[in-house]
């Protein structure tokens, strides 16, 4: 990934560079909202209704707005779990794993622990169980990849994704096998609802937006201090800009790695808690599909910056949450979504292309930050 | 291809197949588990020999090619879609639909690699970025024509969705009939008929055995391999002698890129005559690794490509046996579990302790005169 390096630098001001890296990525959901319009209308669809529908699902009511949050929330997470990878020069490619195995290990103590136990457990302790668990799951399931990258090279693209399959086909066995359902009604492949005390409170009474989105800002929060403000940020940074010039700056290489994919994948983990105590109060196959992919282009469109990452996961969010309407309007599948995400990603990725449809001038030095193979 | 990685893979397979026919002797005898197994192996390993060969060509070429995955998914769909066209809307026979449709499959194959090649070389986008997008991309453009060009408002089908024209017939290498004549006892046909089942491969799953072959000889004996190989270990020097660098990358990621196509006219049009969304599930991603295990050569990648067509068939041929598996290997019945072996073997390859792989030297730098 290439980052402008413009963009950090401190004589600017703060408003300035935002601004300037807010520039590409806005032009590039403008040229893909263009492109999605063209393909709209040659498969004979109304694009202004369709992107009427889409505002108006998203943000035209109290209940939209709430639906948005709802799916705000575990893209936020996915995305600063991708984002904070890149800028330690990682890409995690399985935050879908992580977050799908997350959710299953907080669904487990959530639903069984009070089984276990033979009492009631009070919610002050179950539900902060329930979410660490979650979250450590994530993060030793991804540390699993920063440690074979650290310490033999493998690369953390393919195991991630092979990690991601491991998780879904280790899920599928637990959730058809040992962790089903036992509700002679029940068909899914999904685990049974977790006790009332591993629950997150409602913020509002009758709306499904729940406390995991105010988690998520204010971990995004954090995320930016970690990053900026704290010695582990620097070191991550470092290494994900030069792991050359952090070796011989004395920082440990390999520790930072495995301590970059782990916090990634607690951040992945966290999405996954999240859906189940807040929201779905239990685990369900094939409800994780497809969030890998989405925190990936999420993280690409934010910069890689917290804020970023927040702002491209309302819009990702928005467009997923207007869908229905829009397909209610237009009759569009609302796999149309996919796709203007996918052309999103595009113009985001190939900024080359955005440069030289709107004439915009290439500044400063630029960055490499995945490399290869890496040998 | 060293010593080392060659017993790996064979001390895998052979493992695999006793484990098979350890279970199986109940109820069938060797050579029959065996040549199943055999024939199974080299029929799923089709789509991983094809996409570790799209690995081969654009890395050797000096472009990292993770978008594998998304080019077969696409041509998956496209391959599939332009058959169901050419049978239903345009009444061509069968034949024509079917093979049209590979075509097809090729062709949408090669305008992903086409892509890949504009945003890695000319637009110069992260290379494993740029696979991404290719990869995000087929999910969200196949998951909306699917539903589209079938239910959307003004498709000539109108929410009905029509049968596949059907998939590519098995062609019968007449082994048996050359043999059998020869065969004194039922044993002795039991066995020519068991080795014949091997040889009775799909188009696709024999042109991959072919171009495997091919593309050795291409990449390591012509002058075209020589520069591919030139520019991506070294385009500078490539560029001062005089070899076009951008046009010899563009054209063997393209080249890939029909391989990617062909593998996923497997899936479609040769395997099973149907689609359905992410129906790749990772083969693409295991190609890679069968490429990267096969040091960049188009041979080792399919033998690499074998292990995990073997694990495939473990897991496809243990169901028959699932009645007589013992209590103690109770877990070999449970396919989720046993289906784990690719992706495991993948990361354990992928450690290296079983030889260490060199990349192409320019492999993921984008060139600058």
């Amino acid at each position: 990934m290439q980052v402008d390096t413009t963009s950090d630098a401190p004589s600017k001001g703060f408003l300035r560079s935002a601004l300037d890296s807010m520039l590409i990525p806005f032009l590039a959901i403008l040229t893909a909202i263009i492109f999605g319009g063209i393909i709209i209308l040659s498969v004979g669809g109304n694009p202004i209704l369709a992107y009427y529908g889409l505002i108006q699902g998203s943000f035209g009511s109290a209940k939209a707005l709430s639906e948005t949050a709802v799916w705000a929330t575990p893209f936020i997470f996915a995305g600063l779990a991708v984002a904070l990878a890149f800028k330690g020069g990682l890409f995690n490619i399985g935050a879908e794993g992580q977050l799908a195995l997350g959710a299953t290990f907080t669904a487990l103590i959530g639903y069984a622990l009070p089984e276990w136990l033979g009492s009631d457990i009070p919610a002050i302790v179950h539900l902060p169980l329930a979410i660490i668990l979650g979250m450590t799951t994530g993060a030793i399931w991804a540390a699993i990849v920063g440690f074979l990258k650290a310490y033999t090279g493998g690369h953390e693209v393919i195991n991630t994704i092979m990690m991601n399959y491991i998780a879904l086909n280790t899920i599928s066995f637990l959730l058809n096998g040992p962790m089903k359902d036992r509700n002679p009604n029940n068909v899914i492949a999904r685990t049974p609802l977790i006790a009332d005390s591993a629950r997150m409170p409602e913020i509002f009474e009758g709306f499904r937006i729940h406390w995991g989105f105010i988690l998520a800002l204010f971990v995004a929060f954090f995320i930016w201090w970690l990053l900026n403000k704290t010695t582990l940020g620097f070191e991550i940074r470092t290494v994900g800009a030069n792991p050359d010039a952090a070796k011989y700056a004395g920082m440990n290489v390999k520790r930072i790695i495995i301590i970059t994919m782990a916090l990634s994948g607690m951040l992945a983990g966290m999405a996954g808690s999240l859906e189940v105590t807040g929201l779905n109060y239990r685990h369900e196959l094939g409800f994780s599909i497809g969030y890998g992919f989405d925190a990936i282009a999420i993280a690409l469109l934010g910069k890689s910056h917290p804020l970023g990452v927040v702002l491209a996961s309302i819009l990702f969010a928005a467009m997923r949450n207007g869908a229905t309407r829009m397909q209610f309007l237009t009759q569009l599948p609302v796999d149309l979504i996919s796709m203007l995400q996918a052309l999103i990603l595009l113009f985001v990725a190939a900024d080359a292309i955005i440069r030289y449809l709107y004439r915009i001038k290439a500044k400063g030095e630029r960055l490499v930050l995945t490399r290869g193979w890496g040998g | 291809m060293d010593w080392k990685r060659f017993s790996f893979i064979f001390l895998i397979i052979i493992i695999l197949f006793s484990v098979v026919v350890l279970i199986g002797q109940v109820k069938s005898s060797p050579i029959v588990i065996i040549t199943s197994m055999l024939a199974t192996t080299i029929a799923v390993a089709t789509p991983l020999t094809l996409g570790a060969l799209a690995g081969v060509f654009s890395e050797r070429a000096g472009i990292v090619n993770i978008g594998i995955e998304g080019m077969m998914l696409s041509s998956a769909f496209f391959g599939w879609l332009g058959a169901i066209y050419m049978f239903h809307v345009f009444e061509y026979s069968i034949g024509i639909s079917i093979t049209m449709g590979v075509v097809f499959a090729i062709l949408a194959g090669m305008a992903m690699g086409l892509l890949l090649a504009v945003l890695s070389i000319t637009y110069k986008v992260d290379q494993i970025i740029g696979g991404t997008v290719i990869n995000i991309l087929a999910v969200g453009l196949t998951g909306f024509l699917n539903r589209q060009m079938f239910f959307g408002r003004g498709s000539v089908f109108e929410g009905n969705v029509p049968n596949s024209p059907g998939v590519l017939p098995t062609i019968h290498i007449p082994l048996t009939e050359i043999f059998s004549p020869l065969c004194n006892s039922a044993d002795c046909i039991l066995v020519v008929t068991s080795i014949n089942k091997v040889f009775d491969q799909k188009p696709v799953a024999i042109a991959a055995i072919l171009l495997v072959f091919v593309s050795h000889y291409i990449l390591f004996n012509t002058r075209w391999g020589l520069r591919t190989r030139a520019v991506g270990e070294h385009p500078k020097a490539a560029d001062t002698v005089g070899i076009n660098v951008i046009k010899m990358r563009y054209a063997n990621v393209i080249i890939g890129g029909a391989f990617a196509g062909l593998a996923g006219a497997y899936f479609t049009i040769e395997s099973v005559p149907s689609f359905e969304p992410l129906l790749t599930n990772g083969r693409g991603f295991i190609s890679l690794a069968a490429m990267i295990f096969g040091n960049w050569t188009p041979i080792g990648a399919w033998t690499a490509a074998l292990v995990f067509g073997a694990s495939q068939a473990l897991n496809i041929n243990i169901q028959i046996f699932r009645d007589v598996i013992p209590p103690q290997l109770a877990f070999l019945q449970q396919s989720y579990i046993v289906g784990l072996i690719p992706y495991i073997l993948t990361m354990v390859i992928l450690t290296g302790i079983i030889g260490r792989t060199t990349p192409p030297a320019a492999d993921g730098i984008p060139y600058e005169k």
